[in-house]
């Protein structure tokens, strides 16, 4: 079962949820695997503190041009077919801007003098380890690479070995967000009852119905705003799986990077109780 | 004319809010909303529409079923994991490389411009908005938060305003990377929790990277007394200057359920805050000015 937490929003809780989630399933013997897949700002790792035990640099292939064989100014082709301004023509011969490339091979399989060969543009690491009984893979971007995505997929790739997984994703609905919930079984979305909460809730909405994937919605900071989530989840029949109040203590305990679970009473039957009502809605999910 | 962009790394730290803020106090400005994908400046600057347009980006693979042998060499060949077996595009995953529509022995693959979103040039009680929305699931955020900051400046230009203020997006990739290049000054918001200065570390890199001057602001600040000092620490440490603390208050939740900027809504105590900040930023741009 692959667990896709996602917001809209940055800031609801997405980590907080899926950090405290992970640990009591955790301790019930669930052995989930956490994947952290924002990996432009990775904060899983401040919660759980795993020791990573293992670290692989993730690169993606981008043209290198041979010159002696390249045809330059008299072809053109590569730098023509480009949808990405990836290759240029400079002083009569093939340049590339390797930040731009998206890896996608046009060049090569176009080129007629088989002129383009392949390097390496470094995105970042993925790392893993242990702790509080789980499994923690991240990912952590090179700070200077615009492109998350390839790196989030070798994230969920190496996540791949757990049957319980709980994907921590990036905020937003753009590409990074659809490439950490694609291939999820469920998308518990986290919100918070104010208007930016709401309005970006509706825009993660729309995201996992376009992506066709079974939702429930968690009200993080319950009390520190209105209702008018909660009114929009009962107008669009969109279940509420758990509604977790705001507390200083509990900002606090976060803002030391300390679980909630561990750190406050109640947490760990409030999220026992979230991982039923999750459950539950699966499986009304898969029986309708 | 100055852009300043408003960033974080993490996401949820006020940067919206305290853009709502400035806009409040700040002569002379354009805004520009560049958290396209989860736009909410329009939700406390009421803005009214005064043309839309549709932001058409990169493009989508289309198979024409009456000209498709299946072969599958699209399939094959795709390294987005594009194309599903009957065969069919998947847009979620396409790329617009065109690799399809080239190897195709039938020419059965159209690449179709694509209609990713729009974009909005709207009058505020502050002055000029810039903003957009993403189609949610969407390609090219990055092209559409340059969209939306080049119309800014243009409008500034064309208006005479000095100051183009543009609300980014949490991270610190591509999008941001739009936001960044070519500003003159990033106000990093950050909250004093240990997530928050592992990805404000990360965010202030990428500024220098591109060469763009820092001011750090600490939201919530009484949070916790210990975090924000490491935080101003950091910034010492840094050699980033700060542009000041603003306390945790509900007030600022309570201005934006109102729809209004926490400046408008406790003019009293916010106005002369905001004014604060402001001519810290002031000051960051004329030292900027000066090192040129």
């Amino acid at each position: 079962m692959r667990i896709a937490i996602a917001s809209g929003k940055g800031g609801t809780g997405k980590t907080t949820l899926a950090v405290n989630l992970a640990a009591v399933l955790a301790e019930q013997g669930l052995a989930p695997v956490l994947a952290d897949c924002d990996v432009e700002e990775p904060n899983s790792h401040v919660f759980l503190a795993p020791d990573w035990t293992s670290e692989k640099r993730v690169t993606q292939p981008v043209p290198a041009i041979d010159v002696t064989t390249c045809l330059g100014a008299d072809c053109r082709r590569c730098v023509d077919l480009c949808r990405f301004k990836a290759l240029i023509l400079m002083a009569g011969e093939v340049m590339t801007f390797p930040e731009l490339c998206h890896g996608c091979g046009l060049c090569a399989e176009a080129c007629p003098a088989g002129a383009v060969g392949w390097t390496e543009r470094d995105l970042g690491v993925v790392r893993s380890g242990q702790a509080h009984g789980l499994r923690v893979v991240g990912g952590l971007m090179r700070v200077g690479e615009p492109m998350a995505v390839p790196l989030i997929r070798e994230v969920k790739h190496e996540a791949d070995t757990g049957a319980l997984q709980i994907w921590d994703c990036p905020p937003g609905t753009a590409c990074p967000a659809v490439a950490s919930l694609q291939g999820a079984d469920y998308a518990l979305l986290v919100t918070e009852p104010t208007a930016f909460g709401l309005h970006d809730l509706t825009l993660a909405v729309a995201l996992v119905r376009e992506l066709g994937l079974p939702f429930g919605v968690a009200l993080n900071r319950a009390g520190m705003g209105d209702d008018r989530v909660e009114r929009y989840l009962d107008k669009e029949g969109i279940p509420l799986l758990a509604s977790l109040p705001y507390s200083l203590e509990a900002a606090q305990a976060g803002a030391d990077g300390r679980l909630l679970v561990e750190a406050l009473p109640g947490m760990r039957e409030a999220y026992t109780e979230l991982w039923l009502a999750l459950r539950q809605s699966l499986d009304q999910e898969v029986t309708s | 004319m100055k852009q300043i962009v408003v960033l974080s790394g993490k996401g949820g730290t006020g940067k919206t809010s305290i853009v709502a803020g400035l806009a409040s106090i700040m002569p002379s400005l354009v805004l520009a909303d560049c958290d396209v994908d989860a736009a909410d400046l329009h939700l406390v600057t009421q803005p009214k529409i005064i043309t839309r347009h549709a932001f058409i980006s990169g493009e989508l693979a289309r198979i024409d079923e009456d000209k498709c042998s299946g072969c599958l060499l699209c399939e094959q060949k795709c390294r987005f994991g594009a194309i599903s077996p009957e065969p069919r595009v998947l847009p979620e995953h396409c790329e617009g490389c065109g690799l399809c529509a080239y190897v195709c022995p039938n020419e059965a693959i159209v690449m179709e411009p694509r209609h990713c979103g729009w974009w909005y040039e709207s009058h505020t009680r502050f002055g000029i908005l810039v903003h957009a929305s993403l189609t949610p699931g969407a390609e090219n955020s990055g092209r559409l938060v340059t969209t939306v900051r080049r119309m800014a400046v243009d409008l500034a230009e064309e208006q005479g305003c000095e100051y183009v203020l543009v609300d980014g997006s949490p991270g610190i990739g591509c999008p941001v990377i739009a936001s960044l290049t070519g500003a003159d000054l990033a106000l990093l918001v950050a909250e004093p929790t240990v997530s928050a200065l592992h990805d404000l570390k990360r965010v202030h890199e990428l500024a220098r990277h591109f060469h763009v001057p820092c001011l750090v602001l600490v939201n919530k600040a009484d949070l916790s007394q210990e975090r924000t000092r490491e935080i101003l620490d950091f910034c010492a440490r840094s050699g980033v200057p700060v542009a000041g603390e603003i306390p945790h208050d509900p007030i600022f939740t309570q201005a934006q359920l109102a729809g209004k900027s926490v400046v408008e809504y406790a003019h009293d105590t916010e106005g002369p805050r905001f004014g604060r900040i402001w001519e810290s930023m002031r000051a960051a741009l004329g030292r900027s000015l000066v090192r040129l």
